[in-house]
């Protein structure tokens, strides 16, 4: 059936064309083939005389077809007339007739260039993505310092709400992973201690591992995880809708409205949450010595009194509000950078994520050095 | 002019659709003829994004039927709910465009979909469309956030129209345009009325549209269509709210202008 589409007879210099049947959209595929097949054959034409009259229906489809075939034979200096096209579709015709199709957009450059081009453009971005945090910072601290001056325009309200939503929501998923981690690190020292007798240093282990490092670690990437990831697609939903933009236009700073209380609130719901959880494994830790390893609660105890320090614990607890600010700022600054599209707020939002888990672990490795030369 | 009367493509009766205890549409009727241009009146927040979202199925109704081309669409299994939505169009109120792909993206995705055709053969059919829909072919490359808010609406229309659909449901198509661009859109969606035999399902608040290009006008009221009917019939009205539209002080300069 795809030959009584269109069928080519030619008389000299003059090609006479015959259309027939339904030259709509499902029928573009072949129409397409027939029609270039028909333009591209080498001949010497005058003339081209399209008849349309076995034509039964048409849509923009065919009717574009038409056009591309009248356009490549006029292009080659042909005379092309269309006979037998139904008055209804004239209007169609016009309306196509007009269409100027534009140029392909000029190469730039080979793949070389491209991929030199992508390196650069990655490094500038990592570049500013560290200027954007920086300046965010700097923004925060400003309104912080303006906040205290005129305490009544802090926004209680909003940071209660975002407290609720990243530290008290968060305290059960905190306590379930932390125990978890506690009574893993346990039994993995049991396991290897028993070798060489030791297993009592097994309590050394845990409690200067979890409070020292592992407590705020954990609590901080299941932050970013859960709350970090959820700052960004807020703040960058917002930002695709204008509301961002709105706020400002209402004269609101949309770094004291929208910024402040979500930091502020992981600066406080962080340390917090280190606590519970440093407490969580500790517990979790013990549990384990004494069902697994057979050392009495008691002894547990005595032993990590002895192990441990006031030290450990602030050294811990130090650290979760930087953690917190540096989590919630990569949050914030990766929101505020979404684009319009749907595809740009996941992208922001993953690496948000990745971001402040990276920026948090070296964050930690630089306070294990500062701590480490004061002694502590 | 297509002759309305007898062929109904899309038929519905009884439909109850809300949300909780919200109740928009209270047991709606409604027909649209193949080949008419219906245009679908009525308060903002009376329900006509409702009706065309339930009638499209994005919505589910909780009472009645729905039938569009013969076939009742609480019965059809996925094959045939596909085949019937390649058949239409759907212009939403906020364009709903895919904001990560580009203008020429958008209009290739469901042409890819469902016809097999070549790469050259789909950028011409976006362009076509684009300049059809009165735009060139230099937004091609734009995305969705790039474009003003008329622009959204054309691109969105030229997304409706790119399969060559039946029936084409536009929510508020001329809104956000200038009046000029209103007005090359109606006559667009004449043309195409005329030679596609497209039928169109238009809620709009633009009076000269509705003057112009509309075959048929339903309205809708207290979650009812209380009045359809030709131009004439809703002019000649008595119902208040009918009067107050078709008669306020902007359908008067909308009808001044035409005389
Ligand atoms: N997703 C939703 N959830 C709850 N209520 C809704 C929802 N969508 C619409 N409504 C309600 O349904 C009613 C009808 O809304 P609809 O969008 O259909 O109005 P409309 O007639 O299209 O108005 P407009 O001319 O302003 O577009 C409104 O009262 C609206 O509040
Ligand atoms: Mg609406």
């Amino acid at each position: 059936m795809s030959d009584t589409l269109l069928e080519g007879t030619t008389e000299g210099e003059r090609l006479r064309l015959a259309g027939a049947g339904a030259w709509i959209a499902e029928n573009a595929h072949l129409l397409e083939s027939l029609i270039d097949s028909e333009t591209k054959r080498r001949r010497r034409l005058k003339r081209v005389d399209i008849d349309m009259s076995g034509v039964e229906r048409l849509d923009t489809f065919g009717v574009w077809l038409l056009e591309r075939l009248v356009r490549s034979f006029s292009a080659r200096g042909c005379d092309t007339k269309i006979t037998g096209l139904k008055e209804d579709y004239r209007a169609l015709m016009d309306e196509l007739h007009g269409v100027k199709l534009d140029e392909p957009p000029p190469h730039t450059g080979g793949q070389v260039i491209y991929a030199l081009a992508s390196i650069g453009h990655s490094i500038v971005s990592i570049g500013q993505s560290f200027g954007s945090i920086v300046n965010l910072l700097g923004a925060i601290v400003v309104t912080l310092l303006r906040l205290a001056a005129k305490p009544h325009k802090f926004r209680l309200t909003s940071l209660v709400h975002q407290l609720d939503n990243v530290a008290w929501r968060a305290v059960p998923i905190i306590l379930l992973i932390t125990f978890l981690i506690g009574c893993i690190i346990a039994q993995q020292g049991l396991f290897h201690f028993r070798k060489f007798g030791a297993d009592i240093y097994v309590v050394d282990m845990v409690g200067i591992l979890v409070l020292r490092e592992l407590g705020v670690l954990i609590v901080a990437i299941m932050v970013a995880g859960r709350s970090g990831s959820a700052y960004t697609a807020e703040l960058g939903s917002m930002k695709m809708r204008e509301e961002i933009d709105a706020l400002r236009t209402m004269g609101f700073d949309p770094v004291e409205v929208l910024l402040v209380p979500r930091i502020l609130a992981l600066i406080i719901g962080v340390p917090i949450l280190t606590f519970l959880g440093s407490m969580a494994a500790l517990y979790g830790g013990g549990l384990v010595c004494w069902l697994y390893g057979g050392i009495d609660p008691d002894i547990f105890l005595s032993r990590l009194k002895e192990a441990i320090t006031l030290d450990h614990f602030k050294v811990g607890m130090i650290k979760a509000p930087f953690m917190a600010l540096i989590v919630g700022v990569v949050a914030c600054v990766e929101g505020l950078a979404v684009k319009g599209s749907a595809e740009s707020l996941g992208l922001q939002t993953t690496s948000s994520v990745v971001e402040s888990i990276f920026l948090v672990i070296v964050l930690d490795g630089l306070f294990a050095i500062f701590f480490a030369s004061i002694g502590m | 002019m297509a002759k309305p009367g007898k062929d109904i493509v899309i038929e519905v009766r009884g439909v109850v659709a809300g949300f909780g205890d919200h109740i928009v549409l209270d047991h709606v009727d409604l027909d649209v003829y193949r080949g008419e241009i219906l245009g679908f009146v009525g308060g903002s927040g009376a329900g006509k994004s409702v009706l065309m979202r339930t009638v499209i199925g994005l919505l589910p109704k909780r009472v009645g039927t729905i039938k569009v081309f013969d076939t009742d669409m609480a019965a059809v299994t996925d094959l045939e709910r596909q085949a019937i939505e390649r058949r239409w169009g759907v212009l939403f109120q906020q364009g709903a465009l895919f904001s990560s792909l580009t203008v020429k993206e958008n209009l290739q995705f469901p042409v890819r979909e469902h016809l097999d055709l070549s790469q050259e053969m789909l950028d011409e059919m976006a362009i076509a469309k684009l300049e059809m829909v009165g735009l060139d072919a230099k937004v091609c490359e734009k995305f969705p956030s790039e474009l003003s808010g008329g622009m959204t609406k054309r691109v969105a229309l030229a997304r409706a129209l790119a399969l060559d659909p039946e029936i084409v449901f536009l929510d508020e198509p001329t809104s956000g345009l200038d009046p000029i661009g209103a007005g090359e859109f109606d006559t667009l969606i004449a043309t195409l009325q005329r030679t596609l035999g497209l039928t169109v399902f238009m809620a709009t608040h633009d009076l000269d549209s509705l003057h112009t290009v509309c075959d048929r006008i339903a309205v809708l009221a207290d979650g009812k269509v209380i009045a359809a009917g030709t131009m004439d019939t809703m002019l000649a009205s008595n119902h208040p709210w009918l009067k107050a539209y078709f008669h306020g002080k902007r359908a008067r300069t909308s009808d001044m202008s035409r005389k």
